[in-house]
């Protein structure tokens, strides 16, 4: 296990270093948050609905679309110069390729959303400081099943035609049902509810967490394999 | 006799049962209180609906066992059952506005169970998106079985959610823990249907795979 442990942080440090010393991806999917959330200002009319009601979608769209920025890129930096043969040939378990990329990605959504979350609540001024923790807790599980999906099927369609566009076709099916969970936990924790209402929704999210990384982990070297 | 030509009889054979099965619910079947002659769409709309979701059901079980096996054969079944799922969810997917409308007053409503419908729909759309996006056949059958296996682990989700959401949708009232809440006539003109849906499925499926079979044969010469 702890084998297996060092590899996955092998890869994940080799993807976040290769993100850090280009910084490409990172800064268009920030740049396309800003621009998403901004367009979602102006596909509304303030004075018909109130910022507060359509925070929630407008928060989870934003955040699924950036998130499915990332995982395009994670096995498509892979294809420059075979770059995944290598990986494939190195005494690598197939299950920490998958844990790597999955931790990298995570890494990535995860600053993407760092700095979606301040802009959200300046642009829709929406306070969220009272609720900020089970907020940071509903972002976490939810894009944990995002990643951990995304993750799978981002190796799957780097090797077909047509791979930015099957990526999104193949995953949002996947997406909508942690998005709707995630959906209805920010809109009770913005309401004020209190925690006991958002509970089971975020038991459902770890639910779809653990059950999906598990068939993801089993899956995965099936995808890469030879 | 091959097997396409098997299929295509169970299919003919199907479809004039499915001719009977609803002389008997339009002539012999009683009449719904509340819901009038619209009720009848009811021996099409469930017995479609539980063949798609048996269809994507037998779907991940092949992704499972290709996995295993490595079998050819499987990832063919695999891509008829995807095909014919797709044409019955297709079915729901009419069926259901058309009786929704005299009833609820509203051809598509965002309710939990025909979203969750929907979702079988885009499933089974993407699952055939991929196969035809990957040129080599193992690596087809291998990333089919693969989305298959996280299909099916996605409805068995959709279903436990399905009974958290407010919901318009009649409830079940066959399969469920009490006994099924419907006169007998009604139940046996539904089980004749579900009998009839089974056999188109089985005869659908069997003419698909024959095809996918001669493209096998015709692609490796």
């Amino acid at each position: 296990m702890g084998e297996l442990l060092r590899q996955t942080w092998t890869i994940a440090r080799k993807d976040l270093l290769l993100e850090f010393r280009s910084r490409t991806a990172i800064v268009s999917a920030v740049v396309f948050t800003a621009l998403v959330l901004t367009v979602f200002n102006f596909g509304r009319d303030p004075t018909a609905v109130s910022a507060l009601d359509l925070a929630p979608s407008i928060l989870w769209v934003t955040f699924t679309f950036a998130a499915m920025l990332g995982l395009n890129r994670a096995f498509q930096l892979e294809l420059e110069n075979q770059a995944l043969e290598g990986l494939l040939i190195s005494p690598l378990d197939r299950r920490s390729l998958y844990w790597g990329k999955l931790l990298a990605n995570l890494a990535f959504v995860a600053v993407v959303e760092a700095v979606g979350l301040p802009l959200f609540v300046l642009f829709f001024n929406v306070p969220v400081g009272r609720v900020l923790l089970p907020l940071l807790a509903v972002m976490a599980l939810a894009t944990l099943g995002f990643v951990a999906v995304g993750t799978l099927f981002s190796a799957m369609v780097v090797r077909t035609r047509f791979a930015e566009l099957m990526l999104p076709v193949l995953l949002l099916p996947f997406l909508l049902l942690p998005l709707t969970y995630a959906v209805q936990a920010t809109a009770r924790l913005l309401a004020d509810r209190p925690l006991s209402e958002v509970a089971g929704w975020l038991r459902l999210l770890a639910a779809y967490d653990i059950v999906f990384f598990a068939v993801a982990s089993w899956l995965f070297p099936y995808t890469v394999d030879e | 006799m091959t097997m396409a030509q098997k299929g295509r009889w169970l299919v003919v054979t199907g479809l004039v049962l499915l001719g009977g099965v609803y002389v008997r619910a339009l002539a012999f079947t009683p009449v719904e209180r509340f819901q009038g002659p619209a009720q009848k769409i009811f021996y099409v709309h469930v017995p479609a609906a539980v063949t798609t979701e048996l269809a994507v059901i037998l779907l991940g079980l092949a992704g499972v066992f290709y996995l295993f096996l490595k079998d050819p054969r499987l990832d063919r079944f695999a891509e008829s059952s995807a095909e014919v799922g797709t044409v019955f969810a297709s079915i729901v997917l009419t069926t259901g506005p058309i009786w929704g409308k005299p009833i609820w007053g509203t051809w598509w409503t965002w309710d939990a169970r025909l979203t969750s419908t929907l979702f079988l729909f885009f499933l089974l759309v993407g699952y055939q998106v991929l196969r035809g996006a990957v040129p080599d056949g193992s690596l087809r059958a291998r990333y089919s079985a693969v989305l298959g296996i996280c299909a099916v682990v996605l409805v068995g989700f959709i279903h436990l959610s399905v009974y958290l959401f407010p919901t318009l949708h009649p409830q079940p009232i066959v399969l469920k823990p009490s006994k099924p809440s419907l006169p007998g006539e009604m139940l046996l003109t539904l089980l004749l249907s579900f009998g009839v849906f089974l056999l188109l499925y089985v005869g659908f499926v069997m003419q698909r795979y024959a095809i996918a079979t001669r493209r096998a044969e015709s692609f490796h010469g």
